[in-house]
């Protein structure tokens, strides 16, 4: 798993890549709490990203209501795979997915 | 049939999916399958740390089994998982309602929601003062 981040401005976009599941969510989730202070728009690019499990599924909802008062939040480049389980939980209703 | 026996902790999870990998490696499982498989066991396996013992420490026992063969295909995954914690059955309750907002989404039931979508069958007992949960895949061979 990584967590790579690139910024412009108040616009931030994190790469999420590998696996994202109940060993590694507590770090994801701090790194991330940190590094999006005073962030507006806030891009997710999951092209790497091969598993993620409810536990990842919570903290994308906490960043979406988080995201929601501030700016904007937006996924992108979701895989067939990764896509399935937004699918199955109706995140694909809750949360912005660009292509 | 094989078997681990973990004490049911959020870190032993590393454990479990070392087991789970070699089992399914040696059934010849493709690399996406394992994935789905290692996602529902994941659910259910932290469900068993999240509520099972708490506030107090227990275990976990999780057994991988199959039925069917190269002889009579096709192949089934049959996982189990044993905790002696208090009485739970994760199918009993309702699936959370999809169709709520943003703010009012439960995140509880997401996991054995996606068990329940991924797994071709799953089953509860609560069997000599233990849950028993049980799920079934069939196995999609590796191509070549």
């Amino acid at each position: 798993m990584k967590v790579e981040k690139s910024a412009d401005g108040t616009a931030m976009t994190v790469a999420l890549t590998g696996e994202v599941d109940s060993l590694n969510i507590n770090e994801i989730e701090e790194e991330l709490l940190k590094e999006v202070e005073g962030v507006k728009d806030l891009t997710f690019d999951m092209k790497e990203l091969e598993y993620i499990s409810s536990a990842g599924l919570r903290v994308l909802l906490q960043m979406q209501k988080m995201m929601k008062d501030r700016g904007s939040m937006v996924i992108r480049n979701t895989n067939e795979e990764v896509m399935g389980i937004f699918k199955v939980t109706g995140f694909v209703k809750l949360l912005n997915f660009e292509h | 049939m094989k078997q681990i026996t973990v004490d049911a902790t959020r870190e032993n999870l590393a454990k479990v999916f070392d087991f789970l990998r070699d089992a399914l490696d040696e059934c010849g499982a493709s690399e996406r399958q394992i994935r789905q498989i290692k996602l529902c066991v994941e659910e259910i396996y932290i469900n068993i740390v999240s509520y099972a013992y708490t506030p107090g420490k227990g275990k976990a026992l999780i057994t991988f089994d199959t039925v069917g063969g190269i002889k009579s295909p096709p192949i089934r995954a049959v996982i189990s998982f044993t905790d002696r914690g208090c009485p739970f059955d994760p199918l009993s309750r309702e699936d959370p309602d999809l169709d709520l907002g943003l703010d009012e989404t439960p995140i509880g039931g997401l996991g054995i929601l996606i068990v329940k979508e991924t797994m071709d069958s799953v089953s509860y007992e609560r069997r000599n003062e233990q849950n028993i949960f049980t799920m079934i895949k069939t196995i999609d061979l590796q191509a070549g």
